[in-house]
């Protein structure tokens, strides 16, 4: 019985400015030096993975006043990055995030019509929107966009890119493009050609109502944060279904959950592995520095080996005051503080404890044959089109899950044994969009 | 002792909108087997083409030692996306980035971003010498050894060697620091054309390379002097500063045995003198301004690249290598130490740390 078999799609996070990885282990390399990014988007292409995805922020995070230095600080520029490693691969799908606040739409349309040509029809554009007056301080426009504001020019900013790589026809002479639109007005010629894959992908992450509906109006792809099997299939529901109301079929957009991995020889040796990994990931200070994310105050004073703080969480979750600036604080503080505290008190545990169990980041732990059953069920029973792994480690993180998970994966049928063609689109399934001159 | 001073030479990518990378990494294989200092690569938002620092990022993973210059403007673009790009530029080529700096003074620019009316080059070269201060300071942001990995402490940076730049200019203002660790350069290559009279001042303040367009040694010489005089009244050490010719290059006559010489010939990219002949005639044209002291070097843009890139490299190059007046080889790894220039030091380490000399920019 051969129905065509749901096939998983794959992508590799670089490791980074963040608090999962793992920089003090031995194993791990530089995080800026080229030699980094080469690895992992080798291994990556080894493993016939769709795409490499890199990540965006436009201002260090500050704690307490202070420049933050706990987790991973510094990181190259995406575009730049990817025109690079578009030398030293041949397939593999080139993601690079890219905010729409801080930018021009001619000039971002530009440069990612150029990566797309200089990598032969590989690039993706995950669109952020991300827009506190903290990262404004930054740029010439500064200032700050209030959530709803954030999705439109991010939609007008999309709508005229696209337009602008339309406007070159697939053989022909460059047509005059303008648009008088609320956020922008572009007039004149695109400088580019139509690109080998007609347009870059366009990959979407945010989580709230407007960002879903920007997703299933606007993207190719969705990042998503939701692995926990009950969340993933509700969130992918919940997405597909808007498609309809957008004019759009189910499978011309795929859902990939951001998910990490860790795998031993037996489950108890990957379990265990996992725990070392988590102690590792929340040292004392990042446990302090978790809490304070959820509270919105300085909680420096308190010991991580002791009880969860009496007060009650600041009310106003606020990006730009607070302890912790340039991060995104819990949506609803008050609940997320009850419910720790529920947990601390059921188990006894103490703040560093607690953060462990209740941040867990390893979506999936186990044998290399469990780990490649999980992933395939995920797809099969629509909790997902495939995963952005995420490793903990920098650069070579994903080495084992691509000699280790991805034949049993080819085993099951569940995953491609070679690319099929030479486009980002084509590794994902997705047509070409149709020209709109 | 003038004559003595090493001879630097570049050449120009520039030439018909080319979209397949292998076209660019042929030309600057070529470039590097010539062993010139460095490619340049123009750009503008107003013409066919792709953006020039994507190029090259493109190029660098397939070249080993060649110095790479794209050209970024600093009218409709963010200062602070500049110094990510170029620095990461650096990154990914291993020390070997430059930036040409370059302004949008077009309505056809303009109304691409519909956000700014065009203005006049003086105000705009203003601008981009605010641009070129900014982007330096953040550089300079990260100290080199900012990242100090203690996992006594659990941290990862010494926060106290990441500054804020708090630069406040005519346009735009940016608090910092970069999000990208200091370059391998500690800065890299900073190139102005210095040709207008509006950008001399920028140039002598900002770069560390200058183009010049002269029709005889004399006048590249009198050029020089001023771009350095003024750099000497901006407190620089003037040593720090190359100036090269810009000569548009045209050797494709030669077989046609043409008078050769400058020419003032048909207007070519810049405008400005060219020259026409052949790879003998221009290897001696370059010996003669070198070594009587009128430059430091040329930046030669072939009218037709492939054709001339190799009578360049596989001619002229040669011939001056044969008369040991060019190096055969990269005897460095960097941009900058092509250039015989210094690796800065970050302006905002603690002083005790950096001798004057060294901040001044003394030579290695
Ligand atoms: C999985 C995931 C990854 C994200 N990565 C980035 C990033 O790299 N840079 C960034 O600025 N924002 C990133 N974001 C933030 C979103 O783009 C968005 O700004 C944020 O989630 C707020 O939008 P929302 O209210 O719709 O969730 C990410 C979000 C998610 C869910």
């Amino acid at each position: 019985m051969t129905a065509a078999r749901r096939q998983l799609h794959l992508a590799a996070h670089f490791p980074g400015v963040n608090s999962t990885t793992v920089w003090a282990d031995p194993r791990s390399r530089s995080q800026i030096d080229f030699s980094s990014f080469e690895h992992l988007a080798r291994t990556a292409e080894r493993g016939l993975f769709d795409f490499f995805f890199l990540a965006e922020g436009l201002r260090l995070r500050e704690h307490r006043g202070l420049i933050h230095d706990l987790d991973v600080v510094g990181r190259p520029e995406s575009i730049t990055v990817l025109n690079a490693l578009a030398a030293v691969t041949d397939r593999l799908g080139l993601a690079a995030t890219v905010n729409t606040t801080f930018n021009e739409p001619y000039e971002l349309a530009r440069r990612l019509a150029s990566l797309d040509h200089l990598s032969g029809g590989r690039a993706a554009w995950n669109v952020v929107t991300s827009s506190d007056a903290f990262t404004g301080e930054n740029f010439r426009r500064g200032g700050h966009l209030d959530r709803a504001d954030r999705y439109t020019r991010a939609a007008e900013f999309v709508r005229t890119a696209r337009g602008l790589w339309d406007s070159w026809p697939p053989d022909g002479t460059p047509r005059r493009f303008a648009r008088h639109g609320r956020h922008f007005t572009v007039e004149g010629e695109f400088t580019v050609p139509r690109s080998p894959q007609g347009h870059p992908v366009v990959i979407q992450a945010g989580d709230s109502d407007e960002g879903r509906e920007f997703a299933a109006s606007t993207a190719d792809v969705v990042f998503s944060r939701h692995t926990a099997p009950e969340a993933a299939r509700a969130f992918y529901a919940d997405v597909k279904a808007r498609l309809a109301r957008h004019g759009r079929a189910r499978d011309e957009l795929r859902i990939m959950p951001g998910a990490s991995v860790v795998i031993g020889d037996t489950d108890a040796e990957a379990q265990e592995k996992a725990a070392e990994i988590r102690l590792q990931q929340v040292s004392p200070q990042n446990a302090i520095l978790a809490l304070e994310l959820v509270w919105g105050r300085d909680l420096s004073s308190y010991d991580p080996d002791g009880p969860l703080p009496a007060v009650d969480p600041a009310p106003c979750p606020d990006p730009d005051s607070g302890p912790v600036r340039g991060r995104v604080r819990v949506a609803d503080p008050l609940a997320v503080a009850a419910e720790w505290r529920a947990l601390s008190e059921a188990k006894g545990l103490s703040i560093r404890q607690t953060v462990v169990e209740t941040s867990g980041r390893q979506s999936f732990i186990g044998t290399p044959a469990g780990v490649a059953a999980a992933l395939d069920t995920y797809v099969r029973t629509e909790a997902a089109d495939g995963f952005v792994l995420v490793p903990h480690l920098t650069p070579g993180g994903l080495d084992d899950f691509v000699d280790r998970v991805v034949p049993l994966l080819q085993e099951r049928g569940a995953f491609r044994t070679s690319y099929a063609g030479t486009t980002l689109r084509s590794h994902l399934g997705l047509a070409e969009p149709v020209w709109e001159g | 002792m003038p004559a003595t001073r090493p001879l630097h030479l570049a050449v120009a990518l520039d030439g018909p909108a080319q979209y397949d990378p292998a076209y660019y990494v042929a030309l600057a294989r070529l470039a590097e087997r010539g062993a010139l200092d460095f490619v340049t690569l123009g750009d503008c938002f107003a013409r066919p083409g792709l953006d020039a620092l994507a190029v090259l990022a493109r190029v660098a993973p397939a070249t080993e030692r060649i110095g790479l210059v794209p050209t970024v403007t600093t009218t409709h673009t963010e200062p602070f996306h500049v110094s990510t790009a170029v620095a990461t530029l650096d990154w990914v080529s291993r020390g070997r980035a430059g930036w040409a700096i370059g302004i949008s003074t077009t309505e056809a620019e303009a109304s691409l971003f519909g956000r700014r009316p065009a203005a006049p080059a003086d105000a705009l070269w203003r601008e981009a010498g605010e641009v070129a201060d900014v982007v330096a300071r953040l550089w300079d942001s990260w100290e080199d050894d900012a990242e100090i990995r203690d996992t006594s402490t659990g941290r990862f940076i010494d926060r106290g060697k990441l500054h804020h730049v708090d630069f406040r200019g005519g346009t735009f203002s940016v608090r910092g620091p970069s999000t990208v660790p200091r370059p391998p350069q500690g800065r890299p290559v900073v190139v102005v054309d210095g040709t207008a009279g509006v950008c001399r001042e920028p140039a002598a303040r900002y770069a560390d390379v200058v183009l010049v367009r002269a029709g005889a040694p004399e006048q590249a010489a009198a050029l020089r002097e001023d771009i350095r005089r003024r750099a000497a009244a901006h407190g620089r050490d003037p040593d720090t500063l190359r100036v090269l010719v810009a000569l548009a290059v045209d050797l494709g006559v030669g077989e046609a045995a043409p008078e050769p010489g400058l020419a003032a010939g048909p207007p070519l990219a810049g405008g400005g003198p060219h020259f026409s002949g052949g790879p003998v005639e221009l290897a001696q044209l370059i010996a003669e301004w070198h070594s009587c002291g009128a430059v430091d070097g040329f930046r030669l843009a072939p009218i037709a690249p492939h054709r001339d890139l190799e009578r360049i490299v596989n001619g002229t190059v040669a011939l001056l290598q044969h008369r040991s007046l060019f190096r055969t080889f990269h005897p460095g790894g960097t941009l900058r130490e092509h250039l015989g220039l210094a690796r800065p030091a970050s302006r905002y380490a603690p002083t005790t740390r950096t001798p004057a000399s060294t901040q001044a920019g003394g030579a290695v």
